[in-house]
């Protein structure tokens, strides 16, 4: 299965693009996309943080299974400001 | 009334989608850029939003305020894009019979706004930029690099 994955902000940033496209194989997870991403941009994220996947606009856990044609995403934390 | 925009938020017109005759209070909440964080100087702000759920998920904050708060009349207009200081980038209007209610749902709106809405905002400075709430995502090199940083403002600032 192959994915164009959109980042944003920080990612975006980091990674220097707004897609970026990983090959999974057939029952791969949220998390194993993440893995990919984090495997091409290794400076996406230090390795103990979580990177948050969302899959057709939804936020997803890691062991989320993805379908060919899903959109996915991946979500730096968010906050508009001060709790 | 949910609005995410590049244009600048007019607060009158998302006020006046939840007024109601049978309303008795109503509660707007705007969020403005400040001119400084941490003893530095903030020139702009820069909101960028994963714009499909964003939307999706404005609408599903004013959805769960009003299962929990019993409150019909809930309206929510979130900027993009660069908001310069003194700008609104967040309006929040509630509108409810009695004011403790509209106040209630009001504030925790824009708790839940800032928690689970994928819009991200940019703090510009004028030797450089951050992403608010990232902290958790600098490396260790970075990490030094920045207290290096702000040491040497902390002995400026102490001159």
């Amino acid at each position: 299965m192959q994915f164009d994955v959109r980042l944003f902000a920080l990612y975006r940033e980091r990674a220097g693009a707004s897609v970026v496209t990983v090959d999974l194989p057939d029952g791969a997870s949220a998390g194993d996309l993440t893995a990919a991403v984090r495997a091409d941009y290794p400076r996406l994220a230090p390795p103990e943080v979580r990177i948050v996947v969302a899959v057709n606009a939804e936020y997803a856990d890691d062991d989320q299974l993805l379908q060919p044609g899903d959109e996915v995403c991946l979500i730096p934390p968010v906050s508009g400001g001060c709790r | 009334m949910i609005i995410l925009t590049d244009e600048p938020l007019d607060p009158v017109v998302v006020t006046d989608s939840v007024r109601g005759d049978g309303n008795g209070a109503v509660v707007t909440f705007l969020g403005t850029t400040r001119d400084n964080f941490g003893g530095k100087e903030v020139t702009r702000l820069e909101y960028e939003a994963y714009d499909v759920m964003a939307i999706k998920k404005l609408h599903e904050v004013r959805d769960t305020l009003r299962a929990d708060y019993g409150i019909e009349d809930i309206a929510i207009a979130h900027r993009t894009g660069r908001v310069d200081v003194g700008h609104i980038s967040l309006v929040v209007a509630v509108a409810s019979p009695h004011r403790v209610q509209a106040f209630e749902a009001c504030h925790e709106a824009v708790n839940r706004i800032k928690t689970i809405v994928p819009i991200w905002k940019k703090e510009w400075f004028a030797d450089g930029s951050r992403w608010v709430a990232c902290e958790d995502h600098e490396f260790a090199d970075e990490a030094e690099h920045h207290h290096a940083h702000a040491e040497r403002h902390a002995v400026v600032a102490g001159d």
